[in-house]
């Protein structure tokens, strides 16, 4: 156990240059100031909106990068939470606005000639229900899935492919409910838990929230990874049956990784809604449930920070070209997929180790089997040598590469040094 | 009466549309184990190919015949080019396939909206094909009749290939063995890129067969994808016959959860029921036994 353990911990680029809890905290006060003291300084009301809008995305991208990079759980229907977040927050603002104007149902539904409240909407009148059901709801459903999924081992692309189902099971049914706007969606709204969204001064609140959020999230993502609890979350990764040889059920530990992922998509469809100011099945089908993925991928899907960097450089990129060049946005949103999920799987994170010299040791570390060097297994270097052996053991199912593992264990100093240096 | 047998037909017509679409898959993904989500975009590229030689062949209805051969070689070409390209360096990594074809499939998808323009296009029906045939009471359009006489068609003529050529001796022998078969001289590389082009040329013709029941636009693909994914999942892989009776099963599932809800309801249910099949079989319907784990 210690050895898997070990060799686990030893093959994450994050945890495996253990950052002790002075240098993260510093990292966080960075952060901090960066986000509440820095940028709304220096950007416009429009630009730090936009920056608001970004940080939902970081929100789910943290999530994808416990369940996906960490987990291996190919999600890519994160836009179901995201939705659901969303439209329970866009049905609270749209009672809240309605009630301000004493009138018994929503403005779009006055026009649509609907004159009494569906039973759906009733109970997000009141504030304190639509918070705890956006904090409950997204999760809830990630878990009985999960459960339903994991538990009977529908694992890799079954469940990619069920997820991917029920993300377009959830716009199309959205599109069809008129009582929840239909293909135009939710918009229009005028406060945010009675805060007025035309005033400057509660728009900079919305950001403050989602980058407290943010901060919050990777905080417990953080927590996460490093406890004992993350390490069996990788070793069901790379080798679920070996973990459950050895006595753990891994179906508990992805349900966790799930429901944590769809918890904050939760969140972060809710401060969406106020923050962009309307939510529509477009933002939550197929096509936005994989683009959730291409960030993730960029910044590096096994690390912490990686997600989030790459959530926001995507949104961003994507903001300003497609805004010069429509067509040109989705050519380069297909060539990323292309080129940084193929042939570089550790996106930028996995970079900067090679960089440093530890082309040897790293190619097939950061990602495990499926980095490049695993992939390639032409040059059986010693330690390149035993990533490539673990893939066997993937493909093969078995135990049978587990003398080949040992022996690489031994044979790499480098290796054994790290395992003991903690 | 006529009502239950117009479900029925409409279920059957839409579970041979799956058939079409998800047959190729049941090549790529059920033999192979690639998930290939450009497979979409394959289909939208036989619709285009319709259109394009129907500009060529004024006459429908041996412009339709014409299409069919040329949609075949067409979506082949792009899945051989697809897998010469990426897919060969990615056998290990099937969840990286998908998202890397996922990038391919958007990136045809907007070649296709910068050539042929975001509005759908429209295909002139043959002639023959116009109009319907009255069967029980039901009226039923010949297109359909024509799709269902297709998908059977293309099973059957798939089914003759892998059990009876040395094409298909050589397909089988390598996803039961690759390494054995290898062995034994079968060139494995020439037989991946063959089963990816019949497959993706199998993605064509349905996109050909598309054009009879709707206009072509650049998601058309996409919209099938999913579903034709489905079948492939619960029909199980590794055989045609699973893929057969899932599409004919969801496509009459969904026809008579219709008929009683509204279509939006009807996918969702669909899918509900989807997860508790995989419940019960949780490797689909049909099997192929092994002795590995996964």
């Amino acid at each position: 156990m210690t050895s898997l353990i070990g060799s686990v911990r030893d093959r994450l680029g994050g945890s495996g240059r253990e950052s002790s809890s002075l240098t993260v905290l510093a990292g966080f006060a960075v952060a901090a100031i960066l986000l509440f003291a820095v940028a709304p300084a220096v950007l416009s009301d429009f630009r730090l909106n936009l920056l608001a809008k970004f940080l939902c995305f970081a929100i789910v991208a943290v999530g994808i990068g416990l369940a996906w990079g960490r987990g291996g759980m190919l999600t890519l229907g994160q836009g179901v939470f995201f939705g659901l977040g969303a439209y329970i927050m866009a049905m609270h603002m749209q009672l809240a606005d309605a009630a301000r104007m004493k009138q018994d149902v929503p403005g779009f539904m006055q026009i649509a000639g609907i004159r009494e409240l569906p039973t759906l909407w009733q109970p997000f009148a009141s504030a304190p229900v639509t918070i705890i059901a956006i904090l409950v709801l997204p999760g809830l459903v990630a878990a009985v899935l999960g459960y339903g999924v994991f538990k009977r081992r529908v694992k890799g692309a079954y469940f990619a492919i069920l997820s991917q189902a029920l993300a377009a099971a959830m716009a199309i049914l959205l599109t069809g409910q008129q009582m929840l706007g239909g293909f135009t969606g939710l918009s229009d709204f005028r406060a945010f838990f009675g805060f007025k969204l035309s005033d400057p001064a509660n728009r900079q609140m919305l950001f403050f929230i989602a980058a407290g959020t943010l901060l919050v999230v990777v905080a417990i993502a953080r927590q996460l990874m490093h406890s004992r609890y993350g390490e069996l979350l990788v070793a069901v990764r790379d080798q679920e049956e070996r973990v459950r040889f050895l006595g753990y059920d891994p179906a508990n530990v992805k349900i966790l990784a799930y429901v944590v992922a769809a918890f904050f998509a939760g969140i972060a469809g809710a401060l969406f809604t106020p923050i962009v100011g309307i939510i529509s099945p477009a933002d939550i089908g197929i096509v936005p449930s994989i683009a959730f993925l291409i960030g993730v991928a960029i910044g590096g899907r096994t690390t912490l920070l990686g997600p989030v960097l790459g959530a926001i450089g995507v949104a961003w990129a994507q903001t300003s070209l497609s805004e010069q060049f429509p067509s040109g946005w989705t050519y380069l949103q297909g060539i990323l997929f292309i080129v940084v999920v193929g042939f570089i799987p550790a996106g930028l994170a996995g970079i900067w180790p090679m960089a440093k010299g530890f082309v040897q040791t790293r190619l097939s570390t950061p990602t495990g089997p499926d980095a490049p060097a695993a992939a390639a297994a032409g040059k059986p270097a010693p330690a390149a040598g035993n990533g490539a052996a673990r893939a066997d053991a993937d493909t093969t199912g078995g135990d049978a590469a587990d003398p080949a593992k040992n022996e690489s264990d031994d044979t790499t100093p480098d290796e054994e040094q790290k395992v003991e240096s903690r | 009466m006529d009502v239950i047998v117009g479900q029925l037909f409409t279920g059957l017509s839409l579970g041979s549309i799956l058939l079409l679409a998800a047959l190729g898959l049941s090549l790529t993904f059920g033999q192979m184990g690639v998930i290939n989500m450009a497979h979409g975009e394959f289909i939208m590229a036989g619709c285009y190919t319709t259109y394009v030689v129907q500009q060529v062949i004024s006459s429908a209805g041996v412009s339709l015949f014409v299409s069919l051969a040329v949609g075949f070689l067409v979506g082949g070409a792009l899945g051989a080019a697809l897998e010469m390209g990426l897919i060969r360096w990615m056998y290990d990594r099937p969840l990286d396939t998908l998202l890397v074809t996922f990038g391919v499939g958007l990136v045809l998808q907007q070649l296709a909206r910068d050539i042929f323009g975001a509005p759908a296009k429209n295909v002139l029906v043959p002639d023959f094909l116009g109009g319907g045939v009255e069967i029980l009471g039901a009226v039923v359009p010949k297109t359909r009749i024509f799709i269902l006489v297709l998908a059977v068609v293309a099973v059957t003529a798939l089914a003759a290939v892998l059990k009876a050529t040395p094409l298909g001796r050589r397909i089988r022998a390598v996803v039961q063995n690759r390494g054995l078969a290898e062995t034994s001289g079968v060139s494995s590389r020439f037989t991946d890129i063959s089963t990816f082009f019949i497959g993706s040329g199998l993605a064509g013709v349905a996109g050909v067969a598309l054009t009879l029941i709707g206009s072509t636009s650049p998601t058309i693909g996409q919209s099938y994808l999913i579903d034709a994914f489905l079948v492939v999942v619960i029909g199980g892989l590794g055989q045609i016959k699973g893929t057969v009776i899932a599409a004919f099963a969801l496509g009459l599932l969904n026809s008579f959860i219709e008929y009683s809800t509204t279509a939006s309801i009807a996918k969702v249910i669909v899918f509900v029921i989807i997860v508790i099949v995989l419940q019960v079989r949780p490797q689909g319907l049909f099997t192929v036994r092994t002795r590995s784990l996964a």
